[in-house]
């Protein structure tokens, strides 16, 4: 893996006429976790996907792109809310799908030691619809893993989990991905304050920047300093307009 | 159990009313022969009939092989690339106004009288809707997936084999579903329009001697045939595909 490279955006983004976010301007340290925040509607998922390369739809204004200039493709990864795997494969086999789509070779014992981080080596040969919503998430977690990339982009990826496995997605991703540079678009302040090392609240205002406690990540959920900058990031959130 | 026993119910239902329409309108034998004589001639003419279905199984088969093997391979070029999307549609289309029945005399005639043009009916007639079923499943391939494959620097072939094709792979079974059923209605009218073999061509022939009750016994030996062929091809599509 090539070390992370910093993240940065600056402009503003229409789809067709109609304006989705910015002017703003936005920064995600290398090699850190950066939580981004913010009302439903503002444009989180637009600008994230404008760093996966997907936005063909949107015009962009302005520069977004790696802090060490080399462009970003090839170099993400992408978690999304689905977990997206295909119910055709295997478990294994979801897991090497990057692989095969690239017609490189498939790594499997590389594979099996990932479900093994992700504890699912129990699972390795079952179907997607053989599995719990959390275990599944997981399956997703090891298929961006194996990708390998310095910078990983999750589009509210632990929404659709109990607050139990979403708890514990949160503590392996921040685990298995740290020294990456993440993008973590969340709706949840409690998420925002256990995993962000940096924490970006968006609104139709522009992009702010809320201190988080320097308790190391993921931090611990009940912790008074983690409860206290939860409640901060609510507050942000509902004096924006 | 309870679907077998539901199917024999059924069974006996609808030979009972035929019988009891023979029976209640008083129709002659060489109108509708009752299901006695049907059976009779059913069983006499056994050796005679199994030889013709044969033929026209075969016929069916061949062109169901052809037909969906011709209609999948399409539909991924055509799901593929546009300018071939652009180019073919329309033909599709415009072929689809003409009957395909008429155009049997036609392959009567470059094809001879062999299997060959009866292939060819079952063929044209499964040909549409295989190709539009697949082509459809593989326009609608989730848009999650596909930007997935983005992110992970696939190119489109990959893609398509990987994803689109796979994900697709009930809209094909629905398309061959609809063909099983279509196939035969080809075979049959090819055999109508020139053979010297096949269930249609023994019906035709039962038809001009007079011989109601063997004309039914192809019919209904043509109902089977075709209901054995979906149950094998819906047993086939579930098994592969789960759907
Ligand atoms: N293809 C599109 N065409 C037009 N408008 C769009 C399109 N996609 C998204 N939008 C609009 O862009 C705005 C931002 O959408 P986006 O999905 O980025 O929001 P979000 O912040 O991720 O919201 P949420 O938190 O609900 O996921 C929304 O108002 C949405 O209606
Ligand atoms: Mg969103």
């Amino acid at each position: 893996m090539t070390p992370p490279p910093a993240l940065h955006l600056s402009g503003q983004a229409k789809i067709g006429d109609t304006p989705i976010f910015g002017p703003l301007v936005m920064e995600a340290p290398a090699g850190q976790w950066t939580c981004l925040l913010g009302p439903s509607g503002v444009g989180k998922s637009t600008l994230l996907r404008l760093f996966a390369g997907l936005g063909d739809e949107v015009t962009f204004e302005g520069t977004f792109g790696a802090g060490d200039g080399a462009p970003l493709e090839g170099r993400v990864a992408l978690m999304a809310q689905g977990d997206l795997l295909m119910p055709w494969l295997d478990v294994t086999a979801n897991v090497t799908l990057g692989a095969r789509l690239r017609g490189a070779e498939v790594a499997r014992d590389r594979a099996l030691g990932i479900l093994d981080w992700v504890g699912l080596s129990d699972h390795a040969a079952k179907r997607p619809d053989e599995l719990s919503g959390g275990q599944r998430q997981r399956v997703a977690l090891a298929r961006t893993l194996m990708e390998d990339r310095p910078v990983v982009l999750l589009d509210e990826p632990f929404s659709a989990l109990d607050a139990r496995s979403r708890a514990r997605m949160q503590d392996l991703s921040a685990e298995l991905l740290a020294g990456r540079t993440v993008l973590h678009v969340t709706h949840d302040v409690a998420e925002a304050a256990r995993l962000g090392q940096v924490v970006l609240v968006m609104t139709g205002d522009g992009m702010s920047m809320a201190e988080p406690p320097c308790a190391q990540v993921p931090r611990t959920y009940d912790a008074p300093g983690t409860l206290a900058f939860q409640g901060a990031l609510l507050r942000q959130l509902m004096e924006a307009q | 159990m309870t679907r077998a026993l539901h199917a024999a119910a059924a069974t006996l239902l609808a030979v009972l009313s035929w019988q009891a329409l023979v029976t209640l309108a008083d129709l002659p034998r060489f109108i509708l022969p009752g299901p006695g004589l049907v059976a009779q001639a059913l069983w006499s003419n056994r050796a005679l009939i199994a030889d013709h279905a044969l033929i026209t199984a075969i016929e069916v088969l061949v062109g169901l092989g052809l037909g969906s093997a011709l209609g999948f391979v399409s539909a991924i070029l055509l799901a593929a690339s546009p300018l071939a999307l652009s180019l073919l549609r329309p033909m599709l289309v415009f072929s689809q106004a003409i009957p395909v029945f008429a155009l049997a005399p036609i392959l009567t005639l470059w094809l001879g009288y062999g299997l060959w043009s009866k292939v060819a009916m079952a063929l044209l007639i499964i040909y549409f809707p295989v190709t539009s079923a697949f082509f459809d499943a593989l326009m609608r391939t989730a848009p999650g997936w596909l930007e997935l494959a983005r992110v992970m620097n696939a190119p489109p072939a990959r893609v398509m084999w990987h994803i689109r094709v796979p994900a697709a792979l009930p809209g094909f079974a629905s398309g061959l579903r609809l063909a099983v059923v279509y196939a035969p209605i080809g075979a049959i009218i090819g055999e109508w329009v020139g053979a010297s073999q096949g269930l249609g061509y023994l019906m035709l022939l039962a038809n001009g001697r007079a011989k109601i009750d063997l004309m039914f016994a192809a019919l209904i030996v043509l109902g089977i045939l075709t209901l054995t062929l979906h149950a094998a091809v819906d047993a086939l599509c579930r098994r592969l595909w789960g759907a």
